[in-house]
């Protein structure tokens, strides 16, 4: 495949670790013991039936969630680990993690500019006596981040919806939007929860191009959740399977593919979880034969 | 579908069934029980136009003379029962109102589009508005003049910057008002106007910056361990700030003077700059000019504020705390901004007040002018500038108007309906905020969570 090729190519060095990260809810255990290595440059996919515990993984990472056990590290760019525990989410978006929400979490009275531009500005430093009296520098902060903003939403492909109310999207372009923010913030990584759900065959093509697009044309790392087999095959350099909150299976999308221990968690969520997993094990069965 | 078809059929019998078995009563339909409603309503109104009443025989008497006078009866359930017939049978009436709405709309559409264009029209309506507040209190006569400024200026000033807090940054703030004592009881430390001496007396001009700090440190103070907790909590703090507030002054007699409030008068402010010499006397007009003066500089920064990065912060943290931080935005650190600044201008208003009437005591601060404020801000139209000016006019002048019509006691009933009936048929307020009013529409149409306060839930999932 090429895209494992392109990984083995740009072969980084590490941005992301975890290491026996346990997160528990009362008695519910939502994470065991992960270990996650994530590399400079990949696109890595995380996937697993409904309650494996993507979203709490991320929501670990991000500073939502504090785990009860385990280590979570980023790698700088210029190579000095720091350390995510116990960082607000702010604090851990600003260091270089960005995010989007499975259930779609955008500023909806605003405009899809203003929602970039929210994220553009977030580290200016003109305070609020500089705004009230129109400095200079603070009129430029503003032209500067509506510019970004505005770029962005190009790269996202809703360059004709700026003036937009985000609220008023569909979902395609809400999901676009949540991206085209996330991005806003300068991410070397981007997790994203979830991008194509909710969309039809088409806008998951596009979605699969816009991925592809962010990590090769800005250089960004991105997580990826995702219930659709085919989007996840066609752009991940890598998958992670959770199941129950463990890591059951991690390797190239075509070996993680055939690992009996896969299979096994997504038949066994077939008969809790008819809905989801018709998607999913077709998609499984279907790549299969194409190979 | 061929097959849909029967299926649907044999689901749709036992419903008709259904249907008549739980068929209720004529007087247990709405519209019944809403003409039901009417009456009562209009009875309600009947006992509160009608004689009143002190103790308990004569509550029982007014009563009676309410019950037994034909006329007012007749009328008020008349117009109950009018307003229900409208309501109910009224449709063929709407369609030409709306009409008539869409027609208003369309003629405003062009000078909406002028206005909006760009910063001169602004500016002139905003000179317009200023040379009329210049103008008409100088027609007034002069106990006008003096609810113009103690009771409307000085709550433009104190809605201007509740507006900040609620409307913007959606922090339920009740306590608003402790700010505004604090202000005050600032100004009166300063004039050397409470029982102990400052160390220099000042000249309540002077003291504008040291009480509008005095009531920003107060506001950081405060706001720092609390702001953390979610908008009901952050109403009850506030709440109790107030109280605190409040029986400080009342009960530290050898500070604040206790319940008597200041021993001496605090000195009118007063200019002596450059071979000016201007002293703000008794008269309530001169006030009314540097209260105009302040408002018209708070709103020009305040809506500059409005439309730059802290505003669109503001409104994000308003509307999902959860991505806000996602978003990289300190969410604690722009709420704290925006009590700071709600709670400087509330001082600001407090040195105008406290210089312009001499003598103040706790009991010029009571828990209920928070209150009132509130309900101003949002009758105007919670985080609308215009919105808030006009609604804070309105509802300061009415009771003054009515007092003419009315008991004087009765006042703030009226308020109180009118309050009522505006957040059941125009909940976004007079002239509502653009961002509000979207809100509220995509809250509508069940996109979006529109909160009062804000409140966003603090999980993902
Ligand atoms: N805030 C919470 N409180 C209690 N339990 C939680 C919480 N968040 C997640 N969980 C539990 O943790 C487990 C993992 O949930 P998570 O949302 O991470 O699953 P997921 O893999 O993202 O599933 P899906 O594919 O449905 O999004 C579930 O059993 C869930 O009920
Ligand atoms: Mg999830």
């Amino acid at each position: 495949m090429t895209a494992t090729a392109t990984m083995d190519a740009s072969g980084g060095g590490e941005v992301l670790r975890t290491r026996g990260v346990t997160l528990r809810f009362g008695g519910l255990v939502s994470l065991q013991d992960i270990d996650l290595t994530m590399r400079r440059g990949e696109i890595l996919a995380v996937i697993g039936p409904n309650g494996a515990g993507k979203t709490s993984l991320f929501n670990v990472l991000t500073g939502v969630y504090t785990p009860q056990e385990g280590e979570l590290t980023f790698i700088r760019a210029d190579g000095a680990p720091v350390s995510l525990l116990g960082r607000k989410p702010y604090r851990v978006n600003r260091l270089g993690l960005a995010r989007t929400f499975q259930n779609i979490r955008l500023f909806a009275a605003l405009t899809a500019l203003e929602n970039v531009q929210i994220a553009a500005e977030r580290a200016q430093r003109s305070g609020p006596i500089a705004n009230m009296l129109g400095m200079p520098w603070a009129r430029r902060d503003q032209k500067a981040s509506a510019g970004r903003a505005a770029e962005l939403l190009e790269f996202a492909g809703l360059g004709a919806r700026v003036n937009e109310l985000a609220g008023n999207l569909n979902y395609g372009d809400q999901r676009r939007l949540e991206m085209a923010r996330a991005l806003a913030s300068d991410p070397e990584v981007l997790l994203l929860d979830e991008p194509a759900a909710g969309t039809n065959r088409v806008e998951k093509e596009q979605m699969a191009a816009l991925i592809r697009r962010i990590n090769e044309e800005l250089a960004i790392s991105v997580l990826l959740i995702e219930h659709d087999m085919r989007l996840v095959m066609s752009v991940a350099h890598r998958v992670m399977v959770l199941n129950f909150g463990r890591v059951i299976a991690e390797g190239r999308p075509e070996q993680v593919q055939r690992d009996p221990a896969v299979v096994e968690a997504y038949l066994g969520a077939a008969e809790e979880d008819a809905e989801n997993t018709r998607e999913t094990g077709d998609a499984v069965g279907r790549e299969d034969a194409d190979e | 579908m061929s097959g849909g078809t029967a299926s649907e059929e044999s689901f749709r019998r036992p419903k008709v069934d259904v249907a008549r078995l739980r068929r209720d009563a004529w007087y247990r339909r709405p519209r019944w029980r809403r003409l039901l409603g009417f009456v009562v309503a209009g009875l309600a109104l009947a006992v509160v136009t009608g004689p009143q009443g002190a103790g308990s025989t004569a509550l029982m008497s007014s009563l009676k003379a309410t019950f037994t006078s034909v006329p007012r009866l007749g009328v008020c359930v008349g117009i109950g029962v009018l307003l229900w017939a409208v309501r109910e049978f009224g449709a063929p009436l709407r369609a030409p109102a709306r009409t008539a709405q869409d027609g208003v709309a369309r003629g405003v559409a062009p000078l909406r589009r002028f206005y909006a264009a760009g910063v001169w029209p602004k500016l002139a309506v905003g000179a317009l508005v200023l040379l009329a507040g210049a103008v008409i209190p100088n027609l007034l006569s002069p106990t006008w003049q003096v609810v113009f400024v103690e009771q409307m200026g000085v709550y433009l000033l104190l809605a201007v910057g509740l507006n900040v807090v609620i409307g913007w940054a959606g922090l339920l703030d009740l306590g608003f008002v402790a700010f505004y004592a604090v202000g005050a009881y600032s100004v009166a430390f300063w004039t050397g106007s409470l029982p102990v001496q400052p160390p220099v007396v000042l000249n309540p001009f002077v003291v504008i910056p040291i009480a509008v700090l005095t009531c920003l440190a107060a506001g950081l103070l405060l706001g720092t361990p609390t702001l953390r907790l979610r908008g009901d909590y952050l109403a009850i703090v506030t709440l109790g700030f107030h109280e605190i507030v409040y029986l400080v002054a009342k009960n530290a007699d050898g500070f604040t003077g206790g319940s008597r409030g200041t021993t001496k008068m605090i000195p009118h402010p007063s200019i002596h700059l450059f071979g000016l010499d201007y002293n703000w006397m008794f008269d309530p007009l001169p006030y009314w000019y540097l209260i105009l003066a302040f408002t018209a500089i708070l709103v020009v920064l305040f809506s500059r504020l409005e439309n730059s990065r802290i505003g669109r912060a503001w409104t994000a943290v308003r509307e999902d705390e959860v991505a806000a931080q996602a978003s990289g935005l300190n969410t604690v650190r722009y709420k704290l901004m925006a009590f700071a600044i709600g709670a400087s201008t509330s001082g600001l208003a407090g040195v105008v007040y406290a210089s312009k009437v001499g003598f103040i005591n706790p009991d010029n601060f009571p828990l209920l002018a928070s209150i009132l404020v509130l309900s101003y801000v949002i009758f105007g139209g919670m985080g609308s500038i215009a919105g808030v000016l006009v609604g804070t006019a309105l509802l300061t002048l009415l009771p003054q108007w009515l007092k003419s019509y009315v008991p004087a006691e009765d006042r703030y009933m009226y308020l109180g309906g009118l309050l009522v009936a505006m957040m059941i048929f125009r909940p976004q307020g007079v002239i509502p905020s653009r961002r509000r009013q979207r809100e509220i529409k995509l809250a509508e149409s069940g996109v979006g969570g529109a909160d009062a306060t804000g409140a966003a839930g603090g999980t993902t999932s």
